[in-house]
């Protein structure tokens, strides 16, 4: 080839956004990606947004900060975090136990593992509330100890620890399963205790998994209503959760109102997702 | 230090990895096991480092058995094939890993640990890289780490699975060579796995030939290659035409190729013929070349007896014109054994 033919030839348009690949299919991926993420959770939430902004801001700020509005955010995100992180702790521990070992019921704990993805949360609320109360099977022995664990923040934060269960544990799992031999063979042949060696090799490494299942555990507690609202007594200032703050204003047709706590709540957890994701990318910056 | 392997047995279910391994390694010796996959060099290794554990018979450090103790109780140093580095510590957290671990007045202080990082980067040619993640590093460059990381708790004894196993072919050489100066600078007893001959022939001082849990021969490499000390090894260390014939009156023959067999007992056999054993011999039998080509130094012949054997000649580059058509050639050395 000549230079001459070489210049005279079109000059191939470079596309936007991406680069020319071999794997075909990103103008269709992207657009179904797109459409059913909008017709799916950006158009409601915006219209979330837009009813909030019917009232006017001053309106919007004392319905927003109001005690009971704040009341509701503190123990929602408060207990959510918690759960999140006795799920993280317990979660870390199964997810080792069903890698690790071999042990007569490992499938029966295995299915155990999803059953609060699967049970509608209404049943694992009322049968908690029933187990934790003060008359109940679990509850009858906390009472004397002087723990009360329904009907109050206690008892959210065990509901929400409930749901978000698999989330650890099956975040943690596949890269449990993956995880190298020799490196822990590395660190013993090194003279690491065995303890030393979990703690500065292994745990480390599940960081960026654990950080995704606790965040999806956080995030699915600050959501959760169903199991909460029969074990968590529901009284105003106390145990009453946000979603369950936005039921009832809805119930008294205060739409706005209702849409008002939402977009606090909207806000708040998009934040935090935003905030854990980057943790986890930072936490990423060796892979 | 010297390590002794009394007898050692290990059974992975009804598959025996190693039988009745005897094995005496010297102080500040660097030894290869060599051997197929499926020898049992890797399970070998395993267990000198407390690894894995042996089902019968002892391994002794210095005279002291330690058959049971753990790895973390042996002070040695292992290098694994997939480096097994630490990936979410720096290069240099790696290398201080063994020192930092170690509790009370056992462990140097921090400056103490930092000047050990930094001498052996200098000694694997790393300078400069301590701050960088595994990740960033290639492949040879990984292994280097993952080398100073085991010499950083200055080990009794250095042992490698496959070092250079994942590790394309030049910076498989250049690596070698490292091995052999890092070895030499710090005199530590060192043992590594290859199933590469080549690979055990140049880098250590003795290569020990396993093959289906057993050690085939043990000796110098010079040893190892000429004087075999069975079939297996014959075959397996070094190029070798084989032959399957029979011995008659202490002579071998195998169609047109007869062979001195002097102490090999009369019926079928195995012959091996090194190419460079190999030469034009006008009393020889005939062969047809088919092709010649440059290999080095040496010019590598290919060719057909008149009964289609195919034999490889190793000849000068000198000699390599003379190869053409029909010639005659005879074997001036030759391995018989007993099949």
């Amino acid at each position: 080839m000549t230079a001459e033919t070489a210049e005279r030839r079109p000059q191939a348009k470079r596309p936007l956004f991406r680069r020319r690949s071999a794997i075909p299919g990103f103008g269709l991926t992207m657009g179904v990606t797109l459409t059913v993420l909008s017709l799916i959770v950006l158009i409601p939430l915006s219209a979330v947004v837009l009813k909030a902004a019917q009232q006017s801001p001053a309106e919007f700020w004392s319905v927003a900060t109001s005690e009971r509005a704040l009341a509701a955010y503190r123990l929602t995100f408060g207990a959510a975090f918690i759960a999140a992180l006795v799920n993280g702790v317990f979660g870390v521990l199964t997810a080792w136990a069903l890698v690790r070992y071999d042990f007569p019921g490992k499938t029966v704990v295995n299915a155990l593992v999803d059953l609060p993805f699967a049970l509608p949360t209404a049943v694992a609320g009322i049968a908690l509330a029933t187990l934790y109360a003060p008359t109940g099977w679990i509850g009858q022995f906390l009472a004397p100890l002087g723990i009360q664990a329904a009907y109050n923040p206690v008892g959210v934060t065990i509901a929400l620890i409930f749901i978000g269960l698999p989330f650890v544990v099956r975040t943690i799992e596949p890269v449990l399963r993956d995880a190298a031999e020799d490196v822990e063979e590395a660190a013993a042949s090194l003279g690491a205790s065995r303890f030393d060696t979990i703690v500065r090799v292994v745990l480390p490494a599940l960081a960026p998994a654990w950080l995704t299942g606790f965040a999806l555990a956080f995030a699915r507690g600050v959501g959760e209503y169903g199991s909460v609202i029969f074990i968590a007594g529901n009284m105003p200032y106390k145990s009453e959760i946000a979603p369950l703050l936005i039921i009832i204003q809805l119930e008294q047709f205060e739409y706005a109102r209702a849409a008002t706590i939402a977009v606090v709540m909207l806000a708040v957890s998009f934040t935090m997702l935003l905030i854990i994701n980057a943790i986890q990318a930072w936490s990423r910056r060796f892979a | 230090m010297t390590i002794s392997i009394r007898s050692v047995e290990k059974k992975f279910g009804r598959y025996p990895a190693l039988n009745k391994v005897d094995l005496e390694i010297a102080d500040g010796e660097l030894l290869a096991l060599l051997g197929p996959s499926g020898s049992g060099k890797t399970t070998l290794l395993r267990t000198i480092a407390g690894l894995e554990f042996p089902d019968e018979g002892q391994v002794l450090f210095h005279g002291e058995d330690v058959t049971y103790a753990s790895a973390a109780d042996r002070r040695v140093g292992f290098v694994f094939q997939q480096y097994a580095l630490f990936k979410h510590m720096t290069v240099a957290k790696n290398i201080a890993f063994g020192l930092d671990v170690r509790k009370g007045k056992d462990k140097p202080p921090k400056a103490e640990i930092a000047k050990r990082v930094e001498d052996l980067l200098k000694l694997v040619e790393l300078e400069g890289l301590g701050q960088r993640y595994p990740s960033q590093l290639s492949g040879g460059q990984r292994q280097r780490v993952a080398l100073s990381r085991a010499l950083a708790v200055q080990p009794s004894v250095l042992l490698l699975d496959e070092p250079f196993g994942a590790l394309d072919a030049t910076v498989r050489k250049s690596l070698r060579r490292e091995l052999r100066r890092v070895h030499d600078a710090t005199g530590v007893t060192t043992i590594f796995v290859t199933h590469d001959q080549e690979e055990a022939l140049e880098l250590a001082d003795r290569v020990a030939v396993l093959n289906q849990g057993r050690i085939e021969q043990i000796g110098t490499p010079d040893q190892v290659h000429d004087q075999p000390a069975s079939a297996f090894v014959c075959g397996f260390v070094g190029e070798a035409n084989s032959f399957q014939g029979e011995v008659k009156g202490g002579r071998f023959s195998a169609g047109v190729l007869t062979l001195p067999a002097s102490g090999v007992p009369d019926g079928a056999a195995t012959a091996y013929v090194r190419p460079h054993d190999f030469g034009l011999d006008d009393a020889g039998f005939e062969v047809r070349v088919e092709r010649v080509h440059v290999q080095g130094a040496l010019t590598s012949v290919n060719a057909t007896t008149v009964d289609g054997r195919r034999i490889e000649i190793s000849a000068s580059r000198a000699e390599a014109p003379r190869f053409e058509g029909a010639v005659r050639v005879a074997a001036r050395k030759a391995h018989v054994y007993a099949a």
